[in-house]
């Protein structure tokens, strides 16, 4: 059993854990997840790692609640247990390998959608404990949806927000932002690396191809077992079939197919939908929306 | 017993194929006692006993066949217990058609004992009587980390503690047992009763089981003789790395690795009403491929629902699979496309599979492997009409454990290389088997593996 030592509502639906994982924890790099499970009954669902904390042995995860799984996970409290935690899985970010003197000479700029601020923010870190500045834009739908911002200015050179409503920040998308901080600020960068939403990461890299930014993507495919044993998770990269779990979930953004990365993260949508509308309405399911006839 | 009875064996009570096909309980139901005693009088208690030579664990099976014989069905156990941690597993999933009972002498003129049958009844026998078979030596103060708990790993694991030794088995998922938790279906090897009491046997035996481990991730096995102390490390990691065909459409919404459905409906039990997981099976399922795999895969998919198809590109003469498994199959409905080769995944505008082109097949030449080579057919192509394709090729073990590990050699199929008497692989200390060996074989092949293994720490902790 994993302990649940914090949790935090970050945003309507939003929440945050700290789960007591040691050897998790010990082993954790930037870039990679973990995957977790409550109950006999639940599924296992893949999350990035947020942080982590040698010291206390513990991991940090955030997730929205989109169906039943995570739902379910949200009504966990500090002091309770889940049944699994597993990881650290994936490979690290490939800067993680390089050479720190000359990284410094790189300019990085972090691209955060939505909660793809979670993510980002380890990697971000990681940059600033080697001394290494570099930029970061997190993007949202409006101001209330924001999360991480305290954390990511104690480590961010520069931190820009963008939110779609104008309500704070920069008002419009994340790559609006980056346009205007290159075309109309000057800036310069020679890597981005970007998480969020499959739809934002692949405008973004429409983008910062037109730009010629070389760019890194955190794939989010759908998985189950997480270690490369079933190839659910799948993406063609260049010429290649990849597994995110195992190759990435990291990859060269501008070869990564998105259409049929987001094609394939819709296989099990009306199952997830399904089983979580038919719990939270319980008996008044099958109420006649008038779409399905009232059958499973 | 006159020579006629001698020569048939009582046959095995199973559920009916028609009723079968529509749910996932065990398909074969095993003898109650007085069948078994029935079928034990026919074993002929060889002195040179040929059935012992081809068992890969050298269980004494005439010495346990004559206490089934006299109804002792407690020393039975005993007895197999001495050489298997799992009698109930393989007298369930064992071909023993090639192994104990091709070579049993009553085979020759008529039918072979039912020896897996009735290893299988004994070791449910004794588990319903709660028997204990825990014996194990006063602990050494050595200890010992195995790596994966399937068939290999919990064999080893079980050897090494009934020696003295404190093992402690890693595993990556969230239930040990590996293959017998998430690949072979319920409907063969039910998970609570069977695998759960098994797992559970080798933990009486003192074997410390970790799960959530994900050796090469959360820790190393440098790590774990360095930092944790181990004495010596066995890696039953398997091979669980499916391949794919690689041709046109293979990533279509609604193809499949049969690892994957497997995984979903076995270990997260996504057929059965409560359980979160999702799983699609479509209503018209092509598997390709011819195994055991294959065939667990297409019977799960009819079960979900589906019209399931079996494609294959040699003749049926050459299937992997089981000959009972294919009987079981066919009699529930598979149908056997055979000499058929995909050679394109058709997907609708939504990237959705609705078709899958095949080519028929003929046999040529015999090739190194000494099956006769399929060869296409000029202009036979045609289109499958499916909705969901299940991939099940064969798979390889997976690269995380020998390329985070030092000194590990592997040969450039991906396989650990380790001694066949020992398991003893370039890195001293560290002992393999199993299918991380040998690539995709049998549950009774990786229990052998893991058994010599266990023989060759102690002989190397006996030294150090």
């Amino acid at each position: 059993m994993f302990k649940i030592i914090g949790k935090k509502v970050l945003a309507d639906n939003l929440f945050l854990m700290d789960i007591e994982a040691p050897r998790v924890a010990k082993s954790a790099k930037p870039g990679q997840f973990i995957i977790i499970k409550n109950g006999e009954k639940g599924e296992r669902i893949p999350l990035t790692i947020a942080d982590f904390n040698k010291g206390k042995g513990t991991v940090t995860i955030v997730f929205q609640t989109v169906g039943e799984g995570t739902k379910e996970l949200s009504e966990l409290n500090a002091g309770e247990s889940v049944s699994d935690f597993v990881g650290p899985l994936g490979r690290e970010s490939e800067f993680v390998l390089e050479d720190i003197n000359e990284l410094k000479h790189k300019k990085f700029i972090f691209i955060a959608g939505g909660v793809g601020a979670a993510p980002v923010y380890p990697q971000v870190k990681w940059m600033k404990e080697h001394g290494i500045d570099v930029d970061v834009i997190v993007g949202t739908r409006t101001k209330d949806l924001l999360i991480f911002e305290e954390e990511m200015k104690k480590v961010a050179k520069n931190y820009y927000v963008s939110t779609d409503d104008g309500s704070y920040g920069f008002n419009g998308r994340v790559t609006d932002c980056l346009s205007d901080l290159i075309k109309n600020k000057g800036k310069k960068y020679d890597h981005a690396i970007v998480i969020g939403p499959m739809i934002m990461m692949k405008f973004m890299c429409m983008l910062t191809k037109e730009l010629n930014i070389p760019t890194t993507v955190s794939l989010n495919p759908i998985m189950v077992d997480g270690t490369g044993m079933c190839g659910a998770c799948r993406v063609t990269v260049g010429d290649e079939v990849k597994f995110a779990c195992v190759d990435g979930p990291e990859f060269d953004g501008h070869l990564v197919n998105f259409d049929e990365a987001m094609r394939r993260q819709q296989i099990y949508k009306t199952e997830e939908g399904r089983a979580f509308l038919k719990k939270k309405e319980g008996d008044t399911h099958h109420g006649g929306c008038g779409n399905c006839g009232g059958e499973e | 017993m006159n020579m006629e009875d001698r020569m048939k064996r009582i046959p095995v009570r199973e559920q009916e194929a028609s009723i079968r096909a529509k749910n996932f309980d065990e398909v074969c139901i095993g003898y109650n006692e007085e069948e078994a005693i029935k079928e034990a009088i026919r074993c002929l208690n060889c002195k040179n006993a040929r059935c012992i030579q081809k068992c890969p664990v050298s269980i004494n099976i005439p010495g346990f066949i004559s206490k089934v014989k006299e109804g002792n069905f407690e020393d039975a156990a005993k007895i197999i217990a001495e050489s298997s941690a799992l009698p109930a597993v393989c007298g369930r999933v064992c071909p023993q058609e090639t192994q104990c009972e091709g070579n049993c002498v009553l085979g020759i003129k008529g039918d072979s004992v039912s020896i897996g049958k009735l290893e299988r009844f004994v070791a449910d026998w004794s588990r319903e009587h709660n028997i204990d078979l825990s014996d194990r030596e006063e602990l050494n103060g050595k200890r010992v980390a195995v790596i994966g708990s399937g068939p290999a790993g919990l064999t080893c694991a079980g050897d090494l503690a009934k020696l003295g030794y404190d093992v402690t088995i890693f595993e990556a998922l969230h239930e040990a047992g590996g293959v017998l938790v998430y690949g072979i279906p319920e409907f063969r090897l039910p998970k609570d009763t069977v695998v759960k009491s098994e797992v559970e046997n080798v933990k009486k035996l003192g074997v410390k089981i970790e799960t959530n481990i994900v050796v090469g991730k959360t820790v190393t096995i440098d790590e774990l003789i360095e930092d944790e102390k181990f004495d010596a490390v066995f890696i039953g990691s398997g091979a669980g790395l499916p391949r794919f065909m690689g041709i046109k459409g293979e990533n279509s919404n609604g193809v499949f690795s049969a690892n994957e459905i497997l995984t979903r409906s076995n270990l997260m039990k996504a057929f059965k009403d409560g359980y979160r997981t999702p799983i699609r099976a479509g209503s018209k399922v092509a598997v390709v491929g011819g195994g055991n795999v294959a065939m667990d895969a297409a019977r799960t998919a009819l079960r979900l629902g589906a019209e399931t198809h079996i494609v294959y590109r040699r003749s049926e003469a050459e299937l992997p699979a089981r000959v009972e498994e294919i009987h079981h199959a066919k009699e529930e409905g598979v149908i056997f496309d055979i000499l058929t080769n995909p050679t394109e995944i058709l997907s609708d505008e939504n990237g959705w599979v609705k078709g899958m082109k095949c080519v028929k097949m003929e046999l040529g030449e015999p090739d190194e492997s000494g099956r006769r080579r399929p060869v296409e057919i000029k202009g036979s192509e045609f289109i499958l009409d499916v909705d969901t394709v299940i991939m099940s090729l064969g798979t390889s073990p997976n690269p995380l454990i020998t390329s985070t590990t030092k000194g590990l050699d592997k040969n450039k199929r991906g396989c650990i290389i380790a001694t066949e008497e020992f398991g003893e692989t370039s890195r001293n200390g560290v002992f393999a088997g199993g299918d991380a060996v040998t690539g995709a074989a049998t549950v009774i092949l990786a229990m052998g593996a893991g058994k010599k293994a266990a023989k060759g720490i102690h002989e190397y902790l006996k030294t150090v």
